[in-house]
């Protein structure tokens, strides 16, 4: 059975409009926002527009033995949407209707091509947010947040994705569709199933349906920013406040590099002197989040840092412009950023945080290091240029001992990016022989063939 | 643009991008058609494979590259710094060179870069028109089929004599304070010459003389838009030629990609030109959108303007917001107009979608991108929706025909020459 039989085959169940096969056209949709990994050609690009037609082109991907690769904006940074093996790269865009906004049970019910933005925009009237706020939160899908169990930088007191998917409409790889969950609180109603889908990387079904839990919006937030003039002394800082008993919205963190790379990029005046920076954020109900600010500001002090509360909203948007500006001026140095997302209990973050000092050192890279402190997930940022084979054999070392050293502080490998194709070798480090199998075994028992997604987590 | 002639160079932009997909935010492209051949990075991802040797180039690939605003969105939404619209000139650029012009286009642009032809062309035009088009209170639709227009757009009359032919060289002011060149382009001088004669009377309100040089033709963006880099390199060497020989204070424009050809594109088409290179900067540096003119420059007399009563909005062009940054000037302006009622849009520089002949090539697109606008324009309730740029202007006005909502279009300029003749 030949690719020409195929694309016929799909033509015939979702009309030409909605399958792309012209080699220009495949380029485009052979690469997501991650860099260092392979970028081979789709056979087909196929837009399906509801659920029955994504079961109809797993169902023929099935009967072809052909692998099926779902992509929402392809802005994932695990390479988990590159069509790693050839065949199908299914798109959910054209699936982006909000089918539900309900405040009494605060939950919403999206299909996975809504922007995660656009939920954010069409809750706001009722008072209500879906907490997710990934740095792609503009462009990326609901699916895709799903299926990767997407992060974001109110991690530390709002959770991540998973913490607000309820309910999942699934296409199985056996071209079936199922149900899981719902838009009851409670639920222990068998297997979490919901959970198992969601950050599933598209490996073990094609997520149609979303319903995801809303809940009231803050009401006020304070802003501040926190200096030190040592890494131990920041570190020490996090802790301290957690052990305050304040959990803030955010709790980020820039190292010395990230910082001068900022100032001289934005010109926020940032203490281009200081090692370490903080950004933090409290929110909730104006007496609670004065409290919290003035405890936030006590520990920082008890710590040797200095910080400044964010007097306006230009302060304190001020503030959140020199944390979004790190990524992107980091980005400018060199043409090639590789930004991992390796995880560690906060405790142990000053420990990671001079580790990774040490290794910019040994294998002479430019790392900046920045990313959410509070809950333990950073994001050293390694700048380099891909046409580079030597430094890039630097990056490769370095990257292996960075994982290494997260998994050996009682960490983890990934916190919010995921595993796809660029975290996959690492895996036995954290889960170990036992662990590996409990995960082939599922893939194997859901998709057999290996149809879905393959090359991301884990092989058939 | 060196890279415009050698296409290599383009790496150096293109390297820069990380991928990372925010230009799906902001380009009015993607929002419609969630295609990533429309956005950035996935033309940058195509012109990576062209230059590594992996792409031909097809008709498909010049399809993909002609499919962009220039509207400039991405670059400035890009985290990376990267200035995609280039890129695509670029590629435009090459395509040309590979593939050579598409015939339609070869003949306007063998008119836009002939000024005698294209003067002559839309002079006869203008005299037969009402052979060609149906005449519509608000402009004309054609009566029959003229390749690359679409039946049910709604164009603007041609004016019956044309600005250039309409004013003498020198309009002069006693007690004059200041001397400027005024580069009308091809809108103005075609479409709407009442925002020509609006600037001379601005500029005799500000005591200020303006020479209207008569040799001066199409700016030469619509032929570099679509990679015809030589033949747009001759119109800017022309127009060095014809505004040097000025001695003036300032060079103003009412058009954002006019007065970004003058700004931008002449310096950077004549940077390796001896002879041209440094009168292009010159010009350059004396080149403003009129509104930014008389902000920043001559300091607009604001005790003689006279009230208008009316609730106005504003679309800000690409051009003049992301190109010439005179956005706030030209807001500055209408807000200073006793009586005005200004009722922001939502979305103000939000591209309208005209984007010079891309609203001719690509009508049902464009269409649907200038949906937004309108909508956003009806929620406002404005009488008026004010715009610096001619081109929005046809755009905007052929919108607001086809949906019979009740607003008129003005240029900034035909605004504030009101609030003069009011006082």
């Amino acid at each position: 059975m030949s690719k020409k039989q195929l694309i016929q085959e799909l033509v015939e169940a979702l009309g030409q409009e909605n399958v792309i096969t012209e080699q220009e056209d495949l380029v485009c949709y052979s690469f997501d926002a991650t860099p260092d990994v392979p970028n081979p050609l789709p056979d087909v690009v196929v837009t399906p527009t509801c659920t029955e037609e994504v079961a109809k082109v797993v169902t023929i991907a099935l009967k072809y033995k052909t692998p099926i690769y779902p992509r929402g904006s392809g802005t994932n940074l695990c390479g988990g949407t590159v069509p790693l093996k050839g065949g199908i790269v299914l798109l959910s865009l054209k699936m982006n209707k909000i089918l539900e906004i309900d405040p009494e049970n605060l939950v919403a019910v999206v299909q996975p091509g809504v922007i995660i933005q656009h939920l954010n925009n069409a809750v706001a009237p009722h008072g209500l947010i879906y907490p997710p706020d990934p740095g792609t939160v503009t462009t990326a899908t609901m699916g895709g947040s799903v299926a990767e169990c997407a992060g974001g930088l109110r991690g530390l007191k709002y959770g991540v994705t998973k913490h607000y998917i309820m309910g999942l409409e699934v296409v199985l790889p056996n071209g079936k569709v199922a149900r899981f969950g719902g838009k009851t609180v409670k639920n222990v109603t068998a297997y979490d199933l919901v959970k198992l889908f969601t950050g599933s990387e598209g490996t073990l079904g094609i997520i149609t349906e979303i319903t995801a839990k809303l809940i009231p919006a803050p009401e006020t937030a304070a802003a501040m920013l926190a200096t030190f003039s040592s890494l131990e002394d920041a570190g020490n800082a996090i802790k301290g406040i957690i052990s305050s008993k304040v959990i803030p919205a955010t709790l980020e963190i820039m190292d010395q590099v990230t910082i001068r790379t900022v100032e001289n990029f934005a010109k926020v005046g940032l203490p281009t002197d200081a090692k370490a920076i903080l950004l933090i954020e409290v929110d909730g109900i104006p007496e609670v989040v004065a409290r919290e600010a003035e405890a936030v500001e006590k520990v920082v002090i008890e710590n040797n840092g200095s910080i400044k509360r964010a007097k306006d909203e230009q302060e304190r948007e001020n503030i959140w412009t020199a944390r979004r500006a790190a990524l992107p001026a980091l980005a400018q140095f060199k043409p090639t950023t590789v930004l991992e997302d390796a995880t560690v209990p906060r405790s142990k973050i000053t420990e990671m945080l001079l580790f990774l000092e040490q290794i910019a050192e040994k294998y002479k890279l430019d790392i900046g290091t920045f990313g959410h402190a509070g809950d333990g997930n950073l994001h050293p940022t390694i700048l380099t240029d891909a046409r580079d084979k030597e430094e890039m054999e630097r990056v490769h070392k370095a990257v292996d001992e960075i994982f290494a050293k997260a998994v050996e502080l009682g960490g983890t490998l990934s916190g919010e990016h995921g595993i796809g194709i660029a975290k996959a070798k690492y895996l036995e480090l954290e889960l170990g022989e036992a662990g590996m199998d409990v995960l082939r075994r599922i893939k194997n028992a859901l998709d057999p063939e290996g149809i879905m997604n393959p090359g991301k987590i884990i092989s058939n | 643009m060196d890279y415009l002639r050698q296409f290599p160079e383009i790496e150096q932009e293109t390297i820069k991008c990380m991928k990372c997909g925010n230009c799906q935010a902001v380009c009015p492209l993607y929002q419609e058609t969630k295609s990533e051949g429309a956005v950035a990075r996935g033309k940058i991802k195509l012109t990576e494979e062209v230059l590594e040797g992996k792409l031909e180039y097809t008709q498909r690939l010049a399809k993909i590259f002609e499919t962009c605003l220039q509207c400039k969105a991405c670059a400035v939404a890009c985290p990376c710094g990267v200035e995609p619209d280039k890129i695509v000139l670029a590629a435009r650029a090459k395509l040309a060179q590979e593939r050579g012009l598409p015939s339609i286009k070869k003949l306007i642009f063998k008119v836009l870069s002939s000024p005698a032809l294209f003067k002559t062309g839309l002079a006869v035009g203008a005299r037969t028109q009402g052979l060609f088009f149906k005449q519509r209170e608000d402009g004309q639709s054609t009566r029959i089929p003229i390749s690359g227009i679409v039946l049910r757009r709604v164009i603007p009359k041609l004016a019956k004599t044309s600005f250039l032919n309409m004013v003498p060289e020198n309009n002069n002011v006693p007690d004059a304070r200041m001397t400027v060149a005024f580069f009308s382009g091809c809108t103005t001088n075609f479409a709407y010459p009442n925002v020509g004669t609006s600037i001379i009377e601005i500029m005799k309100q500000n005591k200020i003389n303006v020479i209207v040089p008569k040799a001066q033709h199409c700016c030469g963006l619509p032929v570099l838009m679509h990679g015809d880099v030589a033949t747009a390199t001759e119109m800017a060497k022309s127009h060095v030629d014809i505004f040097s020989k000025y001695q003036v204070d300032a060079i103003i424009t009412v058009c954002g990609t006019c007065g970004e050809s003058f700004q931008t594109n002449y310096p950077e088409l004549l940077k390796d030109d001896p002879e041209y290179s440094e009168k292009a900067q010159m010009l350059a540096k004396k080149t403003y959108d009129f509104a930014q003119f008389l902000v920043d420059v001559a300091v607009l007399d604001k005790s003689k303007l006279g009230p208008i009563d009316a609730t106005v909005t504003y679309h800000v062009p690409c051009h003049i917001g992301r190109s010439m940054k005179a956005a706030q000037q030209q807001l500055e302006i209408i807000k200073s107009i006793p009586g005005i009622k200004f009722k922001p849009l939502k979305d103000p520089d939000r591209c309208c979608g005209g984007a010079g002949s891309f609203s001719l090539t690509h009508y049902d697109l464009s269409y649907d991108i200038l949906k937004h606008k309108l909508d956003d324009i009806k929620s406002t309730g404005a009488d008026y929706v004010i715009t610096g740029c001619g081109s929005c202007r046809m755009q905007l006005n052929d919108g607001i025909s086809q949906e019979k909502m009740p607003q008129k279009v003005l240029h900034t300029a035909e605004l504030l020459a009101q609030a003069y003749q009011n006082a």
